[in-house]
């Protein structure tokens, strides 16, 4: 029992991996494109659950950071710059961004917090709309060309999409090394327990600092690579209400869980298009199925299938904590 | 005897109400300095404006020599002075042998060998020798939510040593530990303190296990220290019967 339990997470995971990989030849254009925003999305989560999963930070601002790295790759590649510097000076500059916005953080916490980011949210989204000269106002900046790698051009939507499948891959790699790391275990003291983290020797402003530099840096990660994916960026995608969505993302799927967001941006990408069938309905659905999730399992998707497989191995470890205190 | 901590005319004012009142006193190296008073009487805000979670309203706090008031805990606690809270205070979600990777690794590296190093920092075996020491060893893949309350609490002791500190405030270390535990907490302490050398100031109100563990106790009473002396001396002194029992 114990075994099967263990071979259960590399058996999905290899599976999940197939799928991924043989998935576009079995879809059409429109299912690759979906398929590539999953895996866009998915890197803002990834982002959005260091900041909040692990490090307890909470921030509506995802979206604007999406939407910085969008618009910078839009922009330069437009004017001739090469992806691959975009892309970088995209993700460097959100990581800035974020870093700064950090600042508010050392001082208010919770909902309060979730305003402050709001805010700010609601001013980049103006920003992207009114400065005509800059962003193009509401025509947004279209033709975005798509990068090509090693004098192969990813202009195919499956070429593409494997493009997005490789960043998400390397990504979840370092994020998967980070939050092992002791930056890892010094995030989760910070959302645990902060002033006892801080007696620890626990710097908790640089940590919370960096929780959000590196949150903000991965949305303008993602960013970088939704420009050329819809090769068009206009305001509308990056209001408030994509920051909500990959809030959802990361609660949905589970906070503060390593494979949350790959689970919860399924739910907030996937989902509707496949609930499509129902026609008018397939939003009422989809909140239906969403509120159902969080009442009867507020730990998300992670934390659902936690429950069902897990149940034995929290037992045994109460069952030797209460007998090694009835032994003394 | 060098002098390790040296607290001079320390005051903390909230509004009206004065909760330290100009208290002094020295720690010399390799003692165990209690400090007991009735309930309200300064104890623990005294320790927090000593550790910087509380920013003092007079006076100041020497660290071997060294100004250290108002320092941030986290740099005060990289110079070798560690803490417990009067509330247990350990990371439920993290595991035994986690907790104390963590209030060790901050003292090891900088941010960048951190985050590209080694995942438990070179700790793994330290945490395992201090949760043997601690009696501990057989629950460190556990979370730490998942043990007893004592337990708990002889976790947040040994976090609080895990780095090796010089100096280590205690604040109500036998607070809801059941009496063999107490035995053992005590000899842990005992020892540490023997062996390391290690200079503590311990806050509680189990007389018993105040007057068999400090070698010297001050009396804080409306947040003046009252009486000091050794376990002997103070607990025939009128003053602190006083205090202790009302007029």
């Amino acid at each position: 029992m114990k075994r099967e339990r263990r071979l259960l997470v590399p058996v999905v995971l290899t599976l999940a991996a197939v799928f991924l990989l043989v998935a576009p030849f079995g879809f059409k254009p429109y299912g690759i494109f979906i398929l590539s925003m999953w895996a866009v999305m998915t890197i803002a989560a990834i982002g959005l659950n260091l900041t909040l999963g692990y490090a307890g930070q909470v921030s509506l601002a995802q979206a604007a950071f999406v939407g910085i790295g969008a618009y910078v790759t839009a922009y330069l590649t437009t004017k001739g710059w090469p992806f691959w510097t975009t892309y970088l000076f995209g993700g460097a500059a959100c990581f800035a961004i974020g870093w700064l916005l950090g600042y508010p953080a050392l001082r208010v916490q919770h909902h309060y917090l979730a305003f402050v980011t709001l805010a700010f949210n609601t001013l980049i989204y103006l920003i992207f709309r009114n400065e005509e000269w800059l962003t193009g106002g509401i025509y947004g900046i279209s033709n975005v060309p798509r990068p090509s790698v090693l004098g192969w051009s990813m202009n195919g939507p499956r070429e593409f999409y494997y493009f997005c499948l490789a960043h998400l891959a390397l990504i979840s790699l370092a994020a998967w090394w980070l939050i092992r790391s002791p930056w890892g275990r010094a995030f989760v003291a910070v959302r645990e327990n902060p002033m006892r983290a801080l007696s620890l020797g626990v710097d908790t402003r640089r940590y919370t600092l960096m929780a959000f530099a590196l949150g903000a840096g991965l949305g303008g990660v993602s960013g970088a690579l939704y420009a050329p994916l819809v090769q068009f960026v206009d305001p509308t995608p990056f209001a408030l209400g994509l920051s909500l969505n990959l809030l959802l993302m990361v609660v949905v799927g589970g906070s503060g869980y390593f494979f949350g967001p790959f689970l919860g941006a399924m739910v907030a990408v996937l989902l509707p298009e496949w609930l499509r069938f129902t026609e008018g309905f397939y939003l009422m659905g989809y909140a239906l199925l969403v509120i159902v999730l969080m009442v009867f399992c507020p730990s998300g998707l992670i934390g659902l299938a936690d429950r069902l497989f897990k149940p034995a191995a929290r037992k045994a470890a109460e069952t030797a904590a209460v007998q090694s205190e009835a032994a003394r | 005897m060098s002098t390790v901590l040296a607290v001079r005319d320390l005051k903390k004012s909230f509004g009206g109400i004065v909760a330290v009142d100009g208290v002094s006193f020295d720690v010399g190296e390799g003692e165990i300095l209690g400090i007991i008073g009735p309930n309200g009487s300064g104890k623990s805000t005294l320790f927090n404006c000593i550790l910087g979670q509380l920013a003092p309203s007079g006076g100041d706090v020497r660290l071997d020599g060294r100004k250290v008031t108002g320092m941030r805990p986290c740099d005060l606690n990289r110079l070798g002075v560690s803490r417990t809270f009067q509330l247990l205070q350990v990371f439920p979600q993290l595991t035994v042998r986690d907790n104390l990777i963590l209030a060790g690794q901050e003292h090891k590296g900088t941010m960048l060998s951190r985050l590209i190093g080694r995942r438990d920092a070179g700790l793994s075996a330290p945490a395992d020798r201090m949760l043997a020491f601690f009696r501990l060893g057989h629950l460190a893949d556990v979370e730490a939510g998942g043990l007893s309350y004592g337990q708990q609490k002889l976790l947040d002791a040994a976090m609080a040593f895990m780095a090796g500190p010089r100096l280590a405030l205690l604040d109500e270390p036998a607070g809801g530990v059941n009496l063999t535990m107490l035995a053992s907490l005590r000899d842990r302490l005992k020892a540490i303190n023997a062996e390391q050398g290690a200079t503590f100031v311990v806050i509680e109100h189990n007389m018993e296990f105040v007057m068999a563990l400090c070698h010297r106790i001050l009396v804080l009473a409306e947040g003046r220290i009252i009486a000091q002396g050794d376990p002997a001396q103070v607990r025939r002194d009128p003053k602190v019967i006083e205090a202790y029992l009302g007029h």
